[in-house]
Protein backbone atom coordinates (compact mmCIF):
# COMPACT_ATOMS: atom_id res chain seq x y z
CA UNK A 1 0.00 0.00 0.00
CA UNK A 2 1.17 3.60 -0.23
CA UNK A 3 2.02 5.81 2.12
CA UNK A 4 -0.69 7.78 3.61
CA UNK A 5 0.23 11.36 4.02
CA UNK A 6 -0.73 12.63 6.78
CA UNK A 7 -2.71 16.13 6.41
CA UNK A 8 -1.21 19.16 7.58
CA UNK A 9 -3.10 22.03 7.52
CA UNK A 10 -2.00 24.55 5.49
CA UNK A 11 0.10 22.21 3.57
CA UNK A 12 0.33 22.31 0.16
CA UNK A 13 0.67 19.04 -1.73
CA UNK A 14 0.50 18.18 -5.16
CA UNK A 15 -1.52 15.27 -5.59
CA UNK A 16 -1.49 12.26 -8.51
CA UNK A 17 -4.54 10.74 -9.96
CA UNK A 18 -5.04 7.57 -7.24
CA UNK A 19 -2.68 8.66 -4.39
CA UNK A 20 -4.40 9.15 -1.08
CA UNK A 21 -3.21 12.42 0.18
CA UNK A 22 -5.31 13.92 2.50
CA UNK A 23 -6.25 12.17 5.87
CA UNK A 24 -9.33 13.53 7.95
CA UNK A 25 -11.50 12.67 10.58
CA UNK A 26 -15.05 12.11 10.07
CA UNK A 27 -17.26 11.51 12.91
CA UNK A 28 -20.46 9.58 11.40
CA UNK A 29 -23.18 8.45 13.51
CA UNK A 30 -20.84 8.88 17.06
CA UNK A 31 -18.33 6.88 15.47
CA UNK A 32 -15.07 8.54 15.02
CA UNK A 33 -12.91 7.63 11.68
CA UNK A 34 -9.91 8.43 10.59
CA UNK A 35 -9.54 8.52 6.60
CA UNK A 36 -7.64 8.89 4.06
CA UNK A 37 -8.86 10.28 0.64
CA UNK A 38 -8.19 12.09 -2.61
CA UNK A 39 -8.99 15.26 -2.07
CA UNK A 40 -11.56 15.10 -4.86
CA UNK A 41 -13.23 12.42 -3.18
CA UNK A 42 -17.16 14.00 -2.12
CA UNK A 43 -18.63 13.23 1.47
CA UNK A 44 -21.29 10.74 -0.22
CA UNK A 45 -18.39 9.15 -1.88
CA UNK A 46 -16.41 8.85 1.47
CA UNK A 47 -19.62 7.46 3.05
CA UNK A 48 -20.39 5.16 0.35
CA UNK A 49 -17.00 3.97 -0.88
CA UNK A 50 -14.63 4.23 2.10
CA UNK A 51 -16.94 3.67 5.22
CA UNK A 52 -19.44 1.24 3.67
CA UNK A 53 -22.04 3.39 4.29
CA UNK A 54 -24.46 2.39 1.34
CA UNK A 55 -27.55 3.92 2.98
CA UNK A 56 -27.14 7.71 1.70
CA UNK A 57 -27.79 7.20 -2.44
CA UNK A 58 -26.60 9.13 -4.90
CA UNK A 59 -29.08 10.09 -7.26
CA UNK A 60 -27.88 13.37 -9.59
CA UNK A 61 -24.58 13.87 -8.35
CA UNK A 62 -25.31 18.01 -8.90
CA UNK A 63 -27.22 18.77 -5.80
CA UNK A 64 -30.83 18.43 -7.09
CA UNK A 65 -32.49 16.12 -6.26
CA UNK A 66 -32.01 15.39 -2.29
CA UNK A 67 -30.93 11.55 -2.05
CA UNK A 68 -27.73 11.79 -0.85
CA UNK A 69 -28.71 14.35 1.97
CA UNK A 70 -27.08 13.94 5.34
CA UNK A 71 -27.27 16.35 8.76
CA UNK A 72 -23.61 17.82 9.36
CA UNK A 73 -23.63 19.13 12.86
CA UNK A 74 -27.39 18.43 13.11
CA UNK A 75 -27.85 21.00 10.07
CA UNK A 76 -29.13 19.32 6.14
CA UNK A 77 -26.91 19.04 3.27
CA UNK A 78 -26.40 17.22 -0.06
CA UNK A 79 -23.36 15.11 0.25
CA UNK A 80 -22.95 14.94 -3.42
CA UNK A 81 -21.37 18.85 -3.74
CA UNK A 82 -19.52 18.77 -0.47
CA UNK A 83 -15.99 17.96 -0.50
CA UNK A 84 -15.10 15.52 2.07
CA UNK A 85 -11.91 17.69 2.88
CA UNK A 86 -13.90 20.08 3.57
CA UNK A 87 -16.39 18.32 6.33
CA UNK A 88 -12.62 17.22 8.26
CA UNK A 89 -13.79 17.13 12.01
CA UNK A 90 -17.43 17.68 11.54
CA UNK A 91 -20.22 15.32 13.08
CA UNK A 92 -21.86 13.69 9.83
CA UNK A 93 -25.09 12.08 10.86
CA UNK A 94 -26.64 9.35 8.01
CA UNK A 95 -29.52 7.38 8.02
CA UNK A 96 -27.81 4.60 9.40
CA UNK A 97 -27.59 6.41 12.34
CA UNK A 98 -31.58 7.31 13.06
CA UNK A 99 -33.23 4.34 14.53
CA UNK A 100 -32.28 1.24 14.45
CA UNK A 101 -34.51 -1.74 12.89
CA UNK A 102 -35.90 -2.87 16.28
CA UNK A 103 -36.62 0.68 17.07
CA UNK A 104 -36.80 2.64 14.51
CA UNK A 105 -37.42 7.02 14.84
CA UNK A 106 -40.41 8.01 14.77
CA UNK A 107 -40.10 10.06 11.44
CA UNK A 108 -39.01 6.13 9.80
CA UNK A 109 -42.18 4.56 11.48
CA UNK A 110 -44.12 7.57 10.43
CA UNK A 111 -42.80 6.73 6.57
CA UNK A 112 -44.45 3.09 7.12
CA UNK A 113 -47.54 3.93 8.38
CA UNK A 114 -48.18 6.60 5.93
CA UNK A 115 -46.50 5.06 2.46
CA UNK A 116 -43.78 7.73 2.38
CA UNK A 117 -41.91 5.65 -0.32
CA UNK A 118 -42.48 3.20 -3.40
CA UNK A 119 -38.85 2.53 -4.60
CA UNK A 120 -37.69 3.61 -1.24
CA UNK A 121 -34.22 4.92 -3.33
CA UNK A 122 -35.42 8.86 -2.10
CA UNK A 123 -36.26 7.84 1.27
CA UNK A 124 -33.11 8.09 3.58
CA UNK A 125 -32.37 11.42 1.89
CA UNK A 126 -36.40 12.42 2.80
CA UNK A 127 -36.19 10.97 6.20
CA UNK A 128 -32.31 13.25 6.84
CA UNK A 129 -33.69 16.07 5.50
CA UNK A 130 -37.25 16.36 7.20
CA UNK A 131 -34.76 16.33 10.63
CA UNK A 132 -33.09 18.60 9.88
CA UNK A 133 -35.97 20.95 7.97
CA UNK A 134 -38.12 20.13 11.43
CA UNK A 135 -35.06 21.61 13.71
CA UNK A 136 -34.96 24.17 11.19
CA UNK A 137 -38.58 25.32 11.55
CA UNK A 138 -38.52 24.36 15.29
CA UNK A 139 -35.51 27.10 15.42
CA UNK A 140 -38.47 29.71 14.29
CA UNK A 141 -37.05 29.92 10.23
CA UNK A 142 -39.42 30.92 7.71
CA UNK A 143 -39.63 29.51 4.53
CA UNK A 144 -40.91 30.58 0.90
CA UNK A 145 -44.14 29.62 1.72
CA UNK A 146 -44.43 31.59 4.92
CA UNK A 147 -47.02 34.32 4.70
CA UNK A 148 -45.82 37.45 6.05
CA UNK A 149 -47.54 38.13 8.94
CA UNK A 150 -47.08 34.89 10.45
CA UNK A 151 -42.88 34.94 9.74
CA UNK A 152 -43.15 37.99 12.65
CA UNK A 153 -45.22 35.71 15.00
CA UNK A 154 -43.47 33.25 17.60
CA UNK A 155 -44.49 30.22 15.86
CA UNK A 156 -45.22 29.44 12.28
CA UNK A 157 -47.86 26.65 11.66
CA UNK A 158 -46.19 23.08 9.32
CA UNK A 159 -49.14 23.94 7.04
CA UNK A 160 -49.17 21.36 4.06
CA UNK A 161 -47.38 24.35 1.56
CA UNK A 162 -44.73 25.08 4.17
CA UNK A 163 -44.08 21.47 4.36
CA UNK A 164 -43.71 21.12 0.30
CA UNK A 165 -41.90 24.46 0.20
CA UNK A 166 -39.60 22.62 2.68
CA UNK A 167 -38.64 19.79 1.17
CA UNK A 168 -38.84 20.99 -2.15
CA UNK A 169 -35.17 20.07 -2.25
CA UNK A 170 -36.02 16.12 -2.02
CA UNK A 171 -38.10 14.92 -5.13
CA UNK A 172 -39.23 11.56 -5.24
CA UNK A 173 -39.09 9.69 -8.83
CA UNK A 174 -42.10 7.42 -7.60
CA UNK A 175 -44.39 10.14 -7.11
CA UNK A 176 -44.88 9.31 -2.91
CA UNK A 177 -44.98 13.11 -2.21
CA UNK A 178 -48.48 12.73 -0.42
CA UNK A 179 -47.16 10.04 1.99
CA UNK A 180 -44.18 12.00 2.84
CA UNK A 181 -45.59 15.27 3.36
CA UNK A 182 -48.34 13.21 6.02
CA UNK A 183 -45.53 11.52 7.64
CA UNK A 184 -43.42 14.56 8.26
CA UNK A 185 -46.82 16.18 9.54
CA UNK A 186 -47.30 12.97 12.07
CA UNK A 187 -44.12 12.66 13.30
CA UNK A 188 -43.74 16.52 13.95
CA UNK A 189 -46.91 16.75 15.70
CA UNK A 190 -46.61 13.18 17.59
CA UNK A 191 -42.70 14.68 19.01
CA UNK A 192 -44.34 18.76 19.50
CA UNK A 193 -42.77 21.59 18.87
CA UNK A 194 -40.91 21.55 22.48
CA UNK A 195 -38.88 18.62 21.25
CA UNK A 196 -34.79 18.44 20.99
CA UNK A 197 -33.22 21.38 20.04
CA UNK A 198 -31.72 20.19 17.17
CA UNK A 199 -31.97 17.41 15.13
CA UNK A 200 -28.93 15.85 15.92
CA UNK A 201 -30.25 15.28 19.71
CA UNK A 202 -33.65 14.14 18.07
CA UNK A 203 -31.59 12.29 16.07
CA UNK A 204 -30.00 10.19 18.78
CA UNK B 1 -12.64 15.64 -12.03
CA UNK B 2 -9.15 16.97 -12.69
CA UNK B 3 -6.40 17.11 -10.06
CA UNK B 4 -5.58 19.74 -7.55
CA UNK B 5 -3.89 20.93 -5.22
CA UNK B 6 -5.90 21.36 -2.00
CA UNK B 7 -4.80 23.90 0.92
CA UNK B 8 -6.65 24.92 3.78
CA UNK B 9 -5.27 28.02 5.25
CA UNK B 10 -5.39 29.02 8.96
CA UNK B 11 -6.44 32.62 8.41
CA UNK B 12 -7.73 35.43 6.08
CA UNK B 13 -3.89 36.18 5.06
CA UNK B 14 -2.61 32.79 4.23
CA UNK B 15 -5.39 32.22 2.23
CA UNK B 16 -4.73 35.35 -0.21
CA UNK B 17 -1.15 34.66 -0.36
CA UNK B 18 -2.03 30.93 -0.65
CA UNK B 19 -4.19 32.29 -3.70
CA UNK B 20 -1.15 34.61 -5.00
CA UNK B 21 1.16 32.14 -5.51
CA UNK B 22 -0.93 29.83 -7.21
CA UNK B 23 -1.86 30.52 -10.67
CA UNK B 24 -5.15 28.92 -12.27
CA UNK B 25 -5.98 28.48 -8.34
CA UNK B 26 -9.98 29.76 -6.78
CA UNK B 27 -11.13 29.93 -3.49
CA UNK B 28 -13.65 27.57 -2.65
CA UNK B 29 -16.66 28.05 -0.24
CA UNK B 30 -19.40 26.07 0.30
CA UNK B 31 -18.58 23.70 -3.27
CA UNK B 32 -22.05 23.62 -4.37
CA UNK B 33 -20.98 25.53 -7.40
CA UNK B 34 -17.35 25.01 -8.09
CA UNK B 35 -17.67 21.06 -7.23
CA UNK B 36 -20.54 20.53 -9.60
CA UNK B 37 -18.83 22.34 -12.46
CA UNK B 38 -15.42 20.84 -11.77
CA UNK B 39 -16.96 17.45 -11.97
CA UNK B 40 -18.38 18.65 -15.24
CA UNK B 41 -14.80 19.77 -16.43
CA UNK B 42 -16.34 23.46 -17.13
CA UNK B 43 -13.97 24.41 -14.35
CA UNK B 44 -10.42 23.21 -14.21
CA UNK B 45 -8.82 24.61 -11.00
CA UNK B 46 -5.17 23.85 -10.38
CA UNK B 47 -5.45 24.33 -6.55
CA UNK B 48 -8.16 24.35 -4.28
CA UNK B 49 -7.93 27.72 -1.76
CA UNK B 50 -10.51 26.28 0.47
CA UNK B 51 -11.70 28.89 2.80
CA UNK B 52 -15.22 27.52 4.32
CA UNK B 53 -13.81 27.32 7.97
CA UNK B 54 -12.84 30.99 7.84
CA UNK B 55 -13.82 33.02 10.75
CA UNK B 56 -15.79 35.22 7.87
CA UNK B 57 -19.38 33.81 8.68
CA UNK B 58 -20.40 36.73 10.88
CA UNK B 59 -23.32 39.36 10.59
CA UNK B 60 -22.61 42.34 12.39
CA UNK B 61 -25.12 45.64 12.61
CA UNK B 62 -22.91 49.04 11.68
CA UNK B 63 -22.84 52.40 13.91
CA UNK B 64 -25.56 54.04 11.20
CA UNK B 65 -27.65 51.07 11.23
CA UNK B 66 -26.44 49.34 8.06
CA UNK B 67 -25.12 45.58 8.20
CA UNK B 68 -21.69 43.56 7.27
CA UNK B 69 -22.16 40.24 6.20
CA UNK B 70 -19.20 38.15 6.53
CA UNK B 71 -18.63 36.44 2.78
CA UNK B 72 -18.52 32.74 4.45
CA UNK B 73 -22.50 33.43 6.34
CA UNK B 74 -24.25 30.56 5.01
CA UNK B 75 -27.49 31.54 2.89
CA UNK B 76 -29.78 29.99 5.43
CA UNK B 77 -28.77 31.68 8.17
CA UNK B 78 -28.78 35.18 6.39
CA UNK B 79 -32.21 34.95 5.48
CA UNK B 80 -33.04 33.93 8.63
CA UNK B 81 -31.44 36.57 10.72
CA UNK B 82 -33.64 39.31 12.71
CA UNK B 83 -32.06 42.25 11.16
CA UNK B 84 -32.37 41.23 7.75
CA UNK B 85 -36.04 40.12 7.86
CA UNK B 86 -37.14 43.55 10.19
CA UNK B 87 -34.69 46.04 7.85
CA UNK B 88 -34.06 44.12 4.33
CA UNK B 89 -36.74 42.17 3.95
CA UNK B 90 -36.49 41.40 -0.04
CA UNK B 91 -32.69 40.26 1.27
CA UNK B 92 -34.69 37.33 2.99
CA UNK B 93 -37.06 36.10 0.69
CA UNK B 94 -34.68 36.65 -2.20
CA UNK B 95 -32.11 34.11 -0.44
CA UNK B 96 -35.53 31.93 0.76
CA UNK B 97 -36.71 31.85 -3.18
CA UNK B 98 -32.97 30.52 -4.11
CA UNK B 99 -31.85 26.81 -4.23
CA UNK B 100 -33.28 24.23 -1.49
CA UNK B 101 -32.70 23.90 2.31
CA UNK B 102 -29.81 22.08 1.71
CA UNK B 103 -27.82 24.11 -0.80
CA UNK B 104 -28.62 27.21 1.57
CA UNK B 105 -26.81 25.31 4.54
CA UNK B 106 -23.72 25.03 2.58
CA UNK B 107 -23.83 28.09 0.08
CA UNK B 108 -21.87 31.10 1.42
CA UNK B 109 -22.78 34.69 0.31
CA UNK B 110 -19.31 34.95 -1.66
CA UNK B 111 -19.95 31.83 -3.91
CA UNK B 112 -23.61 33.06 -4.30
CA UNK B 113 -22.50 35.89 -5.73
CA UNK B 114 -19.96 34.54 -8.30
CA UNK B 115 -21.84 31.19 -9.08
CA UNK B 116 -21.44 30.56 -12.88
CA UNK B 117 -24.48 30.64 -15.17
CA UNK B 118 -26.85 28.12 -16.21
CA UNK B 119 -27.07 28.28 -19.28
CA UNK B 120 -27.40 24.75 -21.05
CA UNK B 121 -24.35 25.37 -23.15
CA UNK B 122 -22.03 26.39 -20.30
CA UNK B 123 -21.66 22.68 -19.06
CA UNK B 124 -22.26 21.34 -22.52
CA UNK B 125 -18.88 20.31 -23.92
CA UNK B 126 -20.69 19.64 -27.29
CA UNK B 127 -21.35 22.66 -28.07
CA UNK B 128 -19.84 26.29 -28.61
CA UNK B 129 -20.10 28.33 -25.65
CA UNK B 130 -17.97 31.71 -25.68
CA UNK B 131 -18.20 31.97 -21.77
CA UNK B 132 -17.12 28.32 -21.74
CA UNK B 133 -14.39 28.13 -24.20
CA UNK B 134 -13.63 31.74 -25.85
CA UNK B 135 -14.07 31.87 -29.60
CA UNK B 136 -16.21 28.80 -29.84
CA UNK B 137 -19.71 31.00 -30.40
CA UNK B 138 -22.59 31.01 -28.80
CA UNK B 139 -25.44 28.21 -29.62
CA UNK B 140 -27.75 29.54 -27.08
CA UNK B 141 -28.83 32.12 -29.86
CA UNK B 142 -29.34 29.56 -32.72
CA UNK B 143 -30.18 26.83 -30.65
CA UNK B 144 -32.64 26.78 -27.05
CA UNK B 145 -32.44 30.05 -25.23
CA UNK B 146 -35.47 29.87 -23.34
CA UNK B 147 -33.59 30.96 -20.69
CA UNK B 148 -31.68 33.51 -22.10
CA UNK B 149 -31.13 37.37 -21.22
CA UNK B 150 -32.86 40.50 -22.90
CA UNK B 151 -31.40 43.20 -21.47
CA UNK B 152 -27.69 43.70 -21.83
CA UNK B 153 -26.40 40.53 -23.92
CA UNK B 154 -24.79 40.68 -27.13
CA UNK B 155 -23.83 38.73 -30.36
CA UNK B 156 -20.97 36.44 -27.89
CA UNK B 157 -23.40 35.49 -25.05
CA UNK B 158 -26.49 35.68 -24.23
CA UNK B 159 -26.61 33.97 -20.68
CA UNK B 160 -28.12 35.29 -17.34
CA UNK B 161 -26.77 35.46 -13.98
CA UNK B 162 -28.57 33.34 -11.91
CA UNK B 163 -27.87 34.86 -8.56
CA UNK B 164 -31.63 35.52 -6.55
CA UNK B 165 -29.62 37.26 -3.65
CA UNK B 166 -27.73 39.21 -5.62
CA UNK B 167 -31.00 40.91 -6.67
CA UNK B 168 -31.79 42.04 -3.81
CA UNK B 169 -28.27 43.53 -2.70
CA UNK B 170 -28.11 44.98 -6.07
CA UNK B 171 -31.63 46.84 -5.24
CA UNK B 172 -30.35 47.70 -1.53
CA UNK B 173 -27.15 49.48 -2.91
CA UNK B 174 -24.97 46.84 -1.37
CA UNK B 175 -20.38 47.22 -1.28
CA UNK B 176 -18.82 44.39 -1.39
CA UNK B 177 -15.62 44.36 0.37
CA UNK B 178 -12.53 42.72 -1.60
CA UNK B 179 -9.05 41.72 -0.65
CA UNK B 180 -5.69 40.59 -1.81
CA UNK B 181 -2.18 40.51 -1.65
CA UNK B 182 -1.74 43.80 -3.09
CA UNK B 183 -4.60 45.31 -1.11
CA UNK B 184 -8.13 46.36 -0.78
CA UNK B 185 -11.07 47.98 -2.51
CA UNK B 186 -14.73 48.06 -2.10
CA UNK B 187 -17.01 47.44 -5.11
CA UNK B 188 -20.47 48.32 -5.35
CA UNK B 189 -22.37 45.12 -5.94
CA UNK B 190 -24.45 47.14 -9.49
CA UNK B 191 -20.73 47.30 -10.73
CA UNK B 192 -19.11 43.51 -9.28
CA UNK B 193 -20.74 42.10 -12.58
CA UNK B 194 -19.92 42.60 -15.76
CA UNK B 195 -21.72 42.86 -19.42
CA UNK B 196 -20.38 39.95 -21.93
CA UNK B 197 -19.35 42.29 -24.20
CA UNK B 198 -16.00 40.54 -26.18
CA UNK B 199 -15.13 38.70 -23.19
CA UNK B 200 -18.56 36.95 -21.72
CA UNK B 201 -15.50 34.51 -20.33
CA UNK B 202 -15.44 37.20 -17.58
CA UNK B 203 -18.53 37.38 -14.97
CA UNK B 204 -17.17 40.04 -12.86
CA UNK B 205 -14.69 42.78 -12.87
CA UNK B 206 -12.82 40.80 -9.94
CA UNK B 207 -8.77 39.66 -10.41
CA UNK B 208 -8.48 35.79 -9.87
CA UNK B 209 -6.65 36.37 -6.62
CA UNK B 210 -9.45 38.99 -5.27
CA UNK B 211 -11.16 37.17 -2.29
CA UNK B 212 -15.06 38.94 -1.44
CA UNK B 213 -14.25 39.15 2.32
CA UNK B 214 -17.49 40.69 3.39
CA UNK B 215 -20.87 42.41 1.66
CA UNK B 216 -22.41 45.88 3.38
CA UNK B 217 -25.72 47.23 3.52
CA UNK B 218 -25.95 50.59 4.09
CA UNK B 219 -29.35 51.96 6.62
CA UNK B 220 -32.12 51.52 3.88
CA UNK B 221 -35.58 53.70 5.47
CA UNK B 222 -37.16 52.33 2.11
CA UNK B 223 -35.87 49.30 2.27
CA UNK B 224 -38.18 48.16 5.02
CA UNK B 225 -41.06 47.59 2.42
CA UNK B 226 -39.51 45.88 0.32
CA UNK B 227 -39.91 42.42 -1.48
CA UNK B 228 -38.80 40.05 -3.94
CA UNK B 229 -41.15 38.40 -6.76
CA UNK B 230 -39.60 34.79 -8.33
CA UNK B 231 -40.96 33.78 -11.14
CA UNK B 232 -40.26 30.30 -12.43
CA UNK B 233 -41.18 27.12 -14.11
CA UNK B 234 -42.26 25.37 -10.76
CA UNK B 235 -42.94 26.58 -7.11
CA UNK B 236 -40.13 26.01 -5.53
CA UNK B 237 -36.54 25.22 -6.44
CA UNK B 238 -36.19 26.38 -10.08
CA UNK B 239 -34.08 29.39 -10.90
CA UNK B 240 -36.07 32.43 -12.22
CA UNK B 241 -37.04 32.88 -15.34
CA UNK B 242 -37.82 36.52 -14.01
CA UNK B 243 -37.41 37.81 -10.61
CA UNK B 244 -38.06 41.62 -9.28
CA UNK B 245 -36.12 42.82 -5.65
CA UNK B 246 -38.07 46.05 -5.04
CA UNK B 247 -38.49 48.70 -2.11
CA UNK B 248 -40.78 51.78 -2.44
CA UNK B 249 -41.65 54.35 0.12
CA UNK B 250 -44.55 56.54 -0.22
CA UNK B 251 -45.18 59.94 0.85
CA UNK B 252 -48.67 61.67 0.73
CA UNK B 253 -49.32 59.16 -2.81
CA UNK B 254 -46.27 60.23 -4.02
CA UNK B 255 -43.09 57.63 -4.63
CA UNK B 256 -41.00 59.14 -2.61
CA UNK B 257 -38.08 56.60 -2.52
CA UNK B 258 -37.77 53.06 -5.23
CA UNK B 259 -35.13 50.61 -5.57
CA UNK B 260 -35.33 48.07 -8.43
CA UNK B 261 -33.65 45.39 -9.45
CA UNK B 262 -34.35 42.91 -12.15
CA UNK B 263 -33.02 39.04 -12.06
CA UNK B 264 -33.54 36.53 -14.67
CA UNK B 265 -33.40 39.02 -17.99
CA UNK B 266 -29.76 40.06 -18.05
CA UNK B 267 -26.32 38.50 -17.59
CA UNK B 268 -25.63 40.48 -14.40
CA UNK B 269 -28.26 41.60 -11.95
CA UNK B 270 -29.66 44.48 -13.01
CA UNK B 271 -30.72 47.45 -11.51
CA UNK B 272 -33.34 49.06 -12.58
CA UNK B 273 -32.41 52.59 -12.64
CA UNK B 274 -34.76 53.74 -15.47
CA UNK B 275 -37.93 52.71 -13.77
CA UNK B 276 -36.62 54.35 -10.72
CA UNK B 277 -36.19 57.58 -12.55
CA UNK B 278 -40.11 57.50 -13.89
CA UNK B 279 -41.23 56.55 -10.76
CA UNK B 280 -39.47 59.02 -8.26
CA UNK B 281 -41.67 61.98 -7.42
CA UNK B 282 -44.74 60.02 -9.61
CA UNK B 283 -47.88 59.37 -7.79
CA UNK B 284 -47.79 56.04 -6.45
CA UNK B 285 -49.93 53.76 -8.45
CA UNK B 286 -50.49 51.10 -11.57
CA UNK B 287 -50.14 53.80 -14.27
CA UNK B 288 -46.83 54.61 -12.96
CA UNK B 289 -45.78 51.43 -12.13
CA UNK B 290 -46.66 50.56 -15.69
CA UNK B 291 -44.39 53.38 -17.31
CA UNK B 292 -41.49 52.59 -15.29
CA UNK B 293 -41.75 48.87 -16.16
CA UNK B 294 -42.55 49.99 -19.76
CA UNK B 295 -39.42 52.66 -19.52
CA UNK B 296 -37.00 49.93 -18.12
CA UNK B 297 -38.11 46.97 -20.49
CA UNK B 298 -38.05 49.57 -23.74
CA UNK B 299 -34.16 48.70 -24.87
CA UNK B 300 -35.05 45.01 -24.43
CA UNK B 301 -34.33 42.44 -27.20
CA UNK B 302 -35.73 38.80 -27.28
CA UNK B 303 -34.93 35.92 -28.70
CA UNK B 304 -37.59 33.60 -30.61
CA UNK B 305 -37.97 31.62 -27.30
CA UNK B 306 -37.64 33.94 -24.29
CA UNK B 307 -39.16 37.44 -25.94
CA UNK B 308 -42.10 36.31 -23.84
CA UNK B 309 -39.66 37.44 -20.99
CA UNK B 310 -40.17 40.94 -21.88
CA UNK B 311 -43.60 41.30 -21.18
CA UNK B 312 -43.53 38.48 -18.16
CA UNK B 313 -40.40 41.42 -16.65
CA UNK B 314 -43.33 43.93 -17.26
CA UNK B 315 -45.81 42.83 -15.22
CA UNK B 316 -43.58 41.31 -12.48
CA UNK B 317 -42.29 44.69 -11.97
CA UNK B 318 -46.13 45.87 -11.70
CA UNK B 319 -47.29 42.98 -9.43
CA UNK B 320 -44.15 43.76 -7.11
CA UNK B 321 -44.91 47.71 -6.76
CA UNK B 322 -48.33 46.74 -6.20
CA UNK B 323 -47.83 44.16 -3.36
CA UNK B 324 -45.98 47.08 -1.29
CA UNK B 325 -48.34 49.65 -2.28
CA UNK B 326 -51.54 47.87 -1.57
CA UNK B 327 -53.49 50.12 0.85
CA UNK B 328 -51.48 53.54 -0.18
CA UNK B 329 -51.79 53.71 -3.94
CA UNK B 330 -53.59 56.54 -5.34
C1 LIG C 1 -29.63 22.27 -7.46
C2 LIG C 1 -29.28 23.71 -7.25
C3 LIG C 1 -30.26 24.69 -7.35
C4 LIG C 1 -29.95 26.02 -7.17
N1 LIG C 1 -30.93 26.97 -7.27
C5 LIG C 1 -30.63 28.28 -7.08
C6 LIG C 1 -31.61 29.30 -7.17
O1 LIG C 1 -32.78 29.03 -7.39
N2 LIG C 1 -31.22 30.58 -6.98
C7 LIG C 1 -29.92 30.92 -6.72
O2 LIG C 1 -29.65 32.10 -6.54
N3 LIG C 1 -28.98 29.99 -6.64
C8 LIG C 1 -29.29 28.68 -6.81
N4 LIG C 1 -28.31 27.74 -6.75
C9 LIG C 1 -26.92 28.16 -6.71
C10 LIG C 1 -26.38 28.32 -5.31
O3 LIG C 1 -26.99 29.46 -4.72
C11 LIG C 1 -24.88 28.50 -5.45
O4 LIG C 1 -24.34 27.28 -5.89
C12 LIG C 1 -24.23 28.90 -4.15
O5 LIG C 1 -24.74 30.11 -3.68
C13 LIG C 1 -22.74 29.01 -4.33
O6 LIG C 1 -22.14 29.24 -3.07
P1 LIG C 1 -20.92 28.33 -2.59
O7 LIG C 1 -20.42 28.89 -1.32
O8 LIG C 1 -21.28 26.90 -2.59
O9 LIG C 1 -19.89 28.65 -3.77
P2 LIG C 1 -18.72 27.77 -4.37
O10 LIG C 1 -19.26 26.75 -5.27
O11 LIG C 1 -17.78 27.35 -3.30
O12 LIG C 1 -17.98 28.91 -5.23
C14 LIG C 1 -18.57 29.52 -6.36
C15 LIG C 1 -17.54 30.46 -6.98
O13 LIG C 1 -17.28 31.55 -6.12
C16 LIG C 1 -15.89 31.65 -5.80
N5 LIG C 1 -15.84 32.11 -4.42
C17 LIG C 1 -16.53 31.58 -3.37
N6 LIG C 1 -16.39 32.37 -2.29
C18 LIG C 1 -15.60 33.40 -2.66
C19 LIG C 1 -15.10 34.56 -1.98
N7 LIG C 1 -15.41 34.82 -0.70
N8 LIG C 1 -14.31 35.42 -2.66
C20 LIG C 1 -13.98 35.18 -3.96
N9 LIG C 1 -14.41 34.11 -4.64
C21 LIG C 1 -15.23 33.24 -4.00
C22 LIG C 1 -15.33 30.28 -6.07
O14 LIG C 1 -13.97 30.33 -6.39
C23 LIG C 1 -16.19 29.82 -7.22
O15 LIG C 1 -15.68 30.31 -8.41
C24 LIG C 1 -28.62 26.39 -6.89
C25 LIG C 1 -27.63 25.41 -6.76
C26 LIG C 1 -27.95 24.08 -6.92
C27 LIG C 1 -26.87 23.05 -6.79
S1 LIG D 1 -27.29 12.97 -5.38
FE1 LIG D 1 -26.91 14.72 -4.18
S2 LIG D 1 -28.62 15.93 -4.60
FE2 LIG D 1 -28.89 14.33 -6.01
S1 LIG E 1 -39.79 6.16 -3.24
FE1 LIG E 1 -38.97 5.82 -5.20
S2 LIG E 1 -37.96 7.69 -5.55
FE2 LIG E 1 -39.07 8.14 -3.78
Amino acid sequence: MRTVFSYLRGRIHTPQIGDLVAVIDLHVNGTPHRVGLDPRTSLLDALREQLGLTGTKKGCNQGACGACTVLADGERIVACLALAVQYDGRRITTIEGIGTPEEPHPLQRAFVRFDGFQCGYCTSGQICSALGMLAEHRAGAPSAATPRHAAAGPRIALSDPEIKERMSGNLCRCGAYEGIADAIRDAAAATGTAGAADASEAVL
Amino acid sequence: MRPFTYVRPPDVDASLRAIAERPGARFLGGGTNLVDLMRQDVERPAALIDIFGLPLDTVEELPGGGLRIGALVRNSRLAVHPLVRERWPVLSQALLAGASGQVRNMATVGGNLLQRTRCLYFTDHTAGCNKREPGTGCDAIGGFHRNAAVLGAGEHCVATHPSDMAVALVALDAVADVRSVRGSRRIPLAELHRLPGETPQRDTVLAADELITAVELPPSAVAAASAYRKVRDRASFAFALVSVAAAIEVTDGVVSGVRIALGGVAPKPWRAREAERVLTGAPAGEESFRAAAAAELAPAVGLPQNTFKIELARRAVVAALRGLTEGSTA
